[in-house]
């Protein structure tokens, strides 16, 4: 059975790690490099970096980082944030990611995806989306770190993207990031169910119960930042938890 | 002495992972761009991501076809990941019809569900059983039978012979997830991303480049 995918991700700036709360007031949670490792050892099954970094410098650390933690983590890295050319995407894999995540890029030219996608495959192409909610059952696309909403429709968008070219979707509900009351399921629902691509559930898990709930509305992977950096839950906790729910998870050793 | 293998680049994605994982497994690694220095190697890897034709037209146009064909037939080990692994087949499907190496009898197809339940690509950790032939026992050889591995992908291979496969993955349904047939191996899943389980594969592999 296709396990489900446990993933850490790790927001990174200026070579560290960082945490928020609904995307602001940003605290130091450590070295990336060591996290990842750690993660690795204590079973997750992909890791993302979103480097939140504006700045050119901060951008080469980046890169720099990436480049060390494949050298010691052999399962799939994902990297995202500010990448706007078919040059800063080959830049990144070349250091060893895997797969890369476009957000704001995207929607300014969605081209970009097909011409990434026929590049680089279909299956290296992520796009996140990062979802508030504006009525019933109705989510916006908020870009640049979520302070502009494009107007576009979510699901729209996500039926989009899957045409051009996407391999997988990074959903994450704004409304729940850093809260810790559970995923947005009624969004997780709405787009899972009008794609044919696998979507990575993302912002509010806070106990291990929300990741079973994630699996039960169609998330192919779940993903939680600040829960894992801070101790609050293990990735062995939440695997176990699974596993006790009958929702195949790749063993931890 | 330090095992020397060749990665083959063909400018088809992320070759890194797989350098990486080589010096983990203590493989003193080249990447090679032309198919001049191919035979200086023990062991050959064609990795590969991206699409099917594009990457077979690539290879002709470098005279790579021909110089891998050579090199497998003299013996030596060749290991194909993924996309490097379906270019090994005779033809694919993927955006057209197009001619593989032929290193392998069969043809690459498309996963096709009906329902939007099981998700294409077909990502992430998922069970192969391995079969009970000596070449895969060779390939899997310590790595426990139902173990888990990391797959990215949605066109499969279908073998003419079946005894050739060394591993079988359930996805909606039973596809060959990795080939061991003599000095030819390959696998639909990434064994530089498959953790512990993938860097054993290699290293299986490895020990067969040294005998």
């Amino acid at each position: 059975m296709l396990a489900i995918r446990v993933i850490p991700c790790l927001d990174v700036t200026n070579g560290r790690v960082v945490k928020g709360t609904n995307f602001v007031d940003l605290k130091d949670a450590g070295d990336p490099v060591e996290i990842a490792k750690q993660y690795n050892l204590d079973g997750a099954d992909e890791l993302v970096f979103l480097d939140i970094t504006a700045t050119h410098e901060g951008r080469n650390t980046t890169i720099d980082l990436v480049r060390r933690t494949a050298e010691k983590v052999f399962i799939p890295l994902t990297v995202g944030g500010g990448l706007k050319t078919l040059e800063d995407i080959r830049n990144i894999l070349n250091a060893g990611a895997d797969k890369v995540s476009l957000n704001s890029s995207a929607v300014k030219d969605p081209e970009f995806i097909k011409k990434a996608s026929d590049k680089f495959g279909v299956q290296c192409i992520v796009i996140a989306i990062d979802a508030k909610k504006v009525g019933e059952n109705k989510w916006n696309v908020f870009v640049h770190g979520g302070r502009i909403d494009t107007g576009l429709d979510v699901v729209l968008w996500a039926q989009k993207v899957v045409e051009l070219g996407a391999g997988e979707i990074l959903l994450t509900s704004m409304d729940k990031d850093g809260t810790k009351d559970g995923y947005d399921i009624e969004l997780l629902k709405a787009v899972s169910s009008s794609i044919s691509i696998p979507v990575i559930a993302s912002g509010g898990a806070g106990k291990v119960e929300h990741f079973s709930q994630a699996c039960e509305y169609g998330a192919s992977a779940i993903l939680a930042a600040s829960l894992f950096h801070y101790k609050k839950l293990t990735i062995k906790e939440v695997k176990k938890y699974l596993k006790s729910k009958n929702i195949p998870v790749r063993a931890t050793t | 002495m330090q095992t020397k293998v060749a990665v083959i680049d063909y400018g088809c994605g992320n070759i890194k992972s797989v350098v990486n994982a080589l010096h983990y497994c203590n493989a003193d690694t080249y990447v090679i761009d032309s198919p001049l220095k191919i035979s200086n190697f023990g062991g050959a890897i064609l990795p590969g991501v991206g699409a099917f034709g594009p990457a077979v037209d690539f290879l002709k146009s470098k005279g790579f076809d021909k110089a891998i064909l050579n090199y497998v037939n003299s013996g030596k080990m060749l290991y194909g990941i993924c996309l490097g692994f379906q270019l090994f087949f005779a033809k694919s499907y993927e955006n057209g019809e197009y001619e593989g190496l032929n290193l392998i009898s069969g043809e690459v197809r498309k996963f096709e569900f009906k329902d939007k339940v099981l998700k294409i690509p077909h990502t992430g950790w998922n069970n192969v059983e391995s079969s009970e032939s000596e070449d895969a026992k060779k390939m899997f050889s310590a790595v426990a039978n139902e173990e888990t591995f990391y797959f990215v992908h949605s066109y499969y291979g279908i073998l003419k012979d079946l005894s050739q496969a060394s591993s079988f993955c359930d996805y909606g349904i039973k596809f060959c997830s990795s080939v061991s047939y003599k000095n030819v191996w390959g696998s639909q899943f990434h064994p530089e991303k498959s953790g512990k389980n993938g860097l054993k594969i290699l290293s299986n592999f490895i020990d067969e480049v040294n005998k």
